[in-house]
């Protein structure tokens, strides 16, 4: 490949591959707002949703080799924070035409929050390594739920009801396919990178890392503010795919559904997540809610466990492993 | 190179995403063309959700069973305008993110013309807008929370409200049990407990009573040694647990084992069989507020109790009669509308007065709650005796 000559030239063509991959999500997008009913356009609402919650977390457990269990923790931050803007903060923004691109602001604001929050727990805890950061951030997660439920501003335990949505699904969809192609493309191009570099070290070996002069907890604070706050994005992004938040939808299972998805996708690859979250989400409901009407036997969260089960026996370091999409085809041309 | 394996990779998965969509499609024209031949065909679709796993799993389980039986019934007797009944029941593992997609998918996918759910009130609270949006009425059978309803006019309930459950308590505990001091026990996790203990608090107050502790706990807790110490502290006449069975079960166990000897009091929510499993002896003795009692002598309720035994060979409880009723105050509304969609059953449904059901005679007010009787019943074993009953 020629190298680009200027720096606006490489600008340029740095641009073509979101541009695209926007162009055939749009499309997507129209081609189920046009044939798709209302249940089937919330299913993908949720897949963009938990494809940036497994994206995030991949970062942290899979990259950078630590043990985050509190990822449903931050996702609330950010889903309380921006459904608490859009319905206060409203009348200082944008109206009319524009009122969708608040919801960029609000997503934004909750990830902001997210990541503070990211800070807040990963700068003392950081410094700790495998099971005891666990432990921390499964506390953290804890401790935002109970907050929230005793929080009576966002309605505690009844739930925050009447939130307000950007729109229709395809001002939806395209928010959230927005989000979705941000956190892939900043994640990619970060490990990448040689910060990337640095994550992976402190994954392969801590104290290696330390000697090449590499601020282990530095690199390991960054990963989780990163991570934290396009976890904060998922969770505004699902507050108005939604439009009713509850605390009880934030608990441990949450994060655990995330750790599912990015072990079943292989820790360690991006393009493996946004498989695993697609397969996690869609089984339980297109594949096994049918199954469920015909055979009138409520065996849903028995096979889809089972699945789980098989496909981790079948495929121990998940999907993808630690290879992403595009190494396939690179084997095929050889 | 890099970025063309990039690209290439972002493309494979906008073609695999855009295969799903057309499976989805696909999907999507087989739901249309069940809910069209429904319409104008030779059935009458309602949809159910409910927690039928999970914590909770007893009551959507029991819910479900009333409404089988009530729509058996129906469609035995010929069905609705000669339309059969037929249900799609779609389980929401008690979660409320869940209940949404499930009603969304009971609704667009299904095309159901009617929704019968849920019975905790945070889940109704999540999936009654969306009734609401596509005009399709819904029932809850027994969300007691005041908000539900007021989601919009396409809500309804067939159970009383909190504020009325922790007042039937509060005047029961004052004017029955002649208690003075009261400890309030609060979950705080759900707010049905939380609905229930203010309106109590309130209300025993105003008739002169006093309330010693107010103290809370989170379902999911297993050890309450903590609250039940200071409670004892206090010495009260009674203790107000308004939470679910699995706690209050655990509760009365931990009371008990620390010498407290006081009747516990409760609501609906403590009405399982699971109640009597959990607390054992420790639970006898304790009073609750309850939609129907099985000991009561009325012709409907004897009837019922014989004809659900037959079935399933069990006592049914509260939530079993209350989605029974669901389902004939629904069937009833139906039968009077013009035609079956959802703006004319709305509007029957709205209009049902005196509607003799299992859990009492059951009039729609304005606000698209049931004004009904509730029971006081005490736990005695496996079964709930009878004590009073108290009107609105």
């Amino acid at each position: 490949m020629p190298s680009p000559s200027t720096p606006s030239k490489m600008f340029q063509k740095s641009l073509v591959t979101p541009v695209a991959a926007m162009a055939v999500l749009a499309g997507l997008g129209y081609v189920i707002d046009v044939t798709a009913n209302q249940y089937v356009q919330l299913i993908f609402l949720y897949i963009c949703v938990n494809t940036i919650l497994a994206l995030s977390l991949n970062l942290v457990n899979g990259f950078t080799g630590q043990f985050s269990i509190g990822h449903a923790g931050f996702m609330a931050v950010g889903a309380y924070v921006s459904a608490w803007l859009s319905m206060h903060a409203h009348p200082m923004l944008l109206s009319g035409q524009l009122e969708f691109l608040n919801y960029i602001l609000y997503a934004a604001a909750g990830g902001t929050f997210a990541a503070l929050a990211g800070w807040f727990v990963g700068l003392p805890s950081l410094r700790l390594r495998g099971d005891y950061l666990a432990i921390v951030t499964l506390g953290f997660g804890e401790i935002i739920r109970v907050i929230l439920l005793n929080t009576e501003a966002v309605g505690g335990a009844r739930g925050m009801f009447g939130i307000p949505s950007p729109g229709d699904f395809m001002t939806k969809f395209l928010l959230a396919t927005f989000w979705v192609m941000i956190t892939f493309l900043t994640l990619w191009r970060l490990v990448h990178s040689v910060h990337g570099r640095a994550f992976l070290s402190v994954r392969e070996d801590e104290i290696a890392a330390q000697a090449m002069g590499i601020d282990t907890t530095k690199v390991k604070v960054r990963a989780f503010v990163i991570s934290s706050f396009f976890a904060g994005v998922a969770g505004s992004i699902f507050a108005h795919a939604a439009q009713y938040l509850n605390p009880s939808t934030f608990t441990f299972t949450k994060s655990v559904d995330a750790i599912i998805m990015v072990v079943l996708g292989g820790l360690g690859s991006l393009t493996g997540s946004v498989f695993a979250a697609i397969i996690v989400t869609i089984l339980p409901e297109f594949v096994l809610r049918p199954l469920q009407e015909y055979t009138g036997v409520d065996l849903r969260m028995v096979i889809y466990s089972l699945a789980l089960i098989l496909f981790m026996i079948a495929r121990p370091a998940g999907i993808f492993g630690t290879r992403e999409l595009p190494d396939l085809f690179k084997r095929k041309a050889q | 190179m890099m970025r063309r394996r990039f690209f290439g990779s972002l493309v494979a998965i906008a073609a695999m995403a855009s295969l799903m969509g057309g499976c989805t499609k696909k999907s999507g024209e087989t739901g249309t063309d069940g809910g069209a031949s429904a319409a104008g065909g030779s059935e009458f679709l309602i949809g159910e959700y409910g927690s039928f796993t999970g914590s909770e799993a007893t009551f959507g389980q029991s819910t479900s069973k009333g409404l089988k039986m009530a729509i058996e019934e129906k469609n035995k007797a010929g069905g609705i305008k000669g339309k059969q009944i037929k249900l799609i029941s779609l389980d929401d593992q008690g979660k409320a993110e869940e209940a949404a997609a499930a009603v969304t998918r009971l609704i667009t996918q299904n095309k159901v013309q009617a929704v019968i759910g849920e019975v905790a009130s945070s889940r109704s609270l999540a999936a009654a807008p969306i009734a609401q949006q596509h005009k399709v009425p819904m029932i809850s059978p027994s969300s007691t929370n005041p908000k539900v309803t007021e989601i919009g006019d396409y809500v309804f309930r067939v159970c009383f409200i909190d504020p009325f459950q922790g007042t039937v308590m509060a005047k029961f505990a004052s004017e029955n049990l002649k208690a003075k001091k009261v400890a309030i026990l609060r979950d705080v996790k759900s707010d049905y407990s939380v609905g229930l203990a203010d309106f109590f608090s309130k209300k025993f107050k105003e008739l002169g009573g006093e309330i010693t502790n107010d103290v809370s706990y989170q379902s999911g807790e297993m050890d309450f040694k903590g609250q039940l110490t200071q409670i004892k502290g206090a010495k009260p006449d009674a203790i107000y647990v308004p939470g679910y069975y699995t706690e209050v079960g655990l509760i009365a166990r931990q009371a008990r084992s620390l010498g407290i000897t006081v009747p516990l009091m409760g609501g609906d929510g403590w009405d399982s069989s699971k109640l009597s499993e959990i607390g054992g002896p420790a639970i006898n003795g304790s009073y609750f507020s309850n939609h129907y009692t099985t000991e009561s002598t009325d012709p409907v309720v004897v009837d019922f109790i014989k004809r659900f035994k037959e079935r399933h060979n069990e006592t049914p409880d509260g939530l079993a009669a209350l989605g029974y009723d669901a389902g004939k105050i629904l069937f009833e509304a139906a039968e009077r509308a013009t035609d079956l969609t959802g703006p004319a059953i709305r509007e029957q449904l709205a209009k049902t007065r005196d509607f003799v059901g299992v859990t009492g005679k059951i009039s729609i007010d304005a606000q698209r709650n049931a004004n009904k009787p509730a029971v006081v019943v005490k736990v005695d074993g496996t079964t709930n005796r009878y004590v009073t009953t108290i009107s609105p």
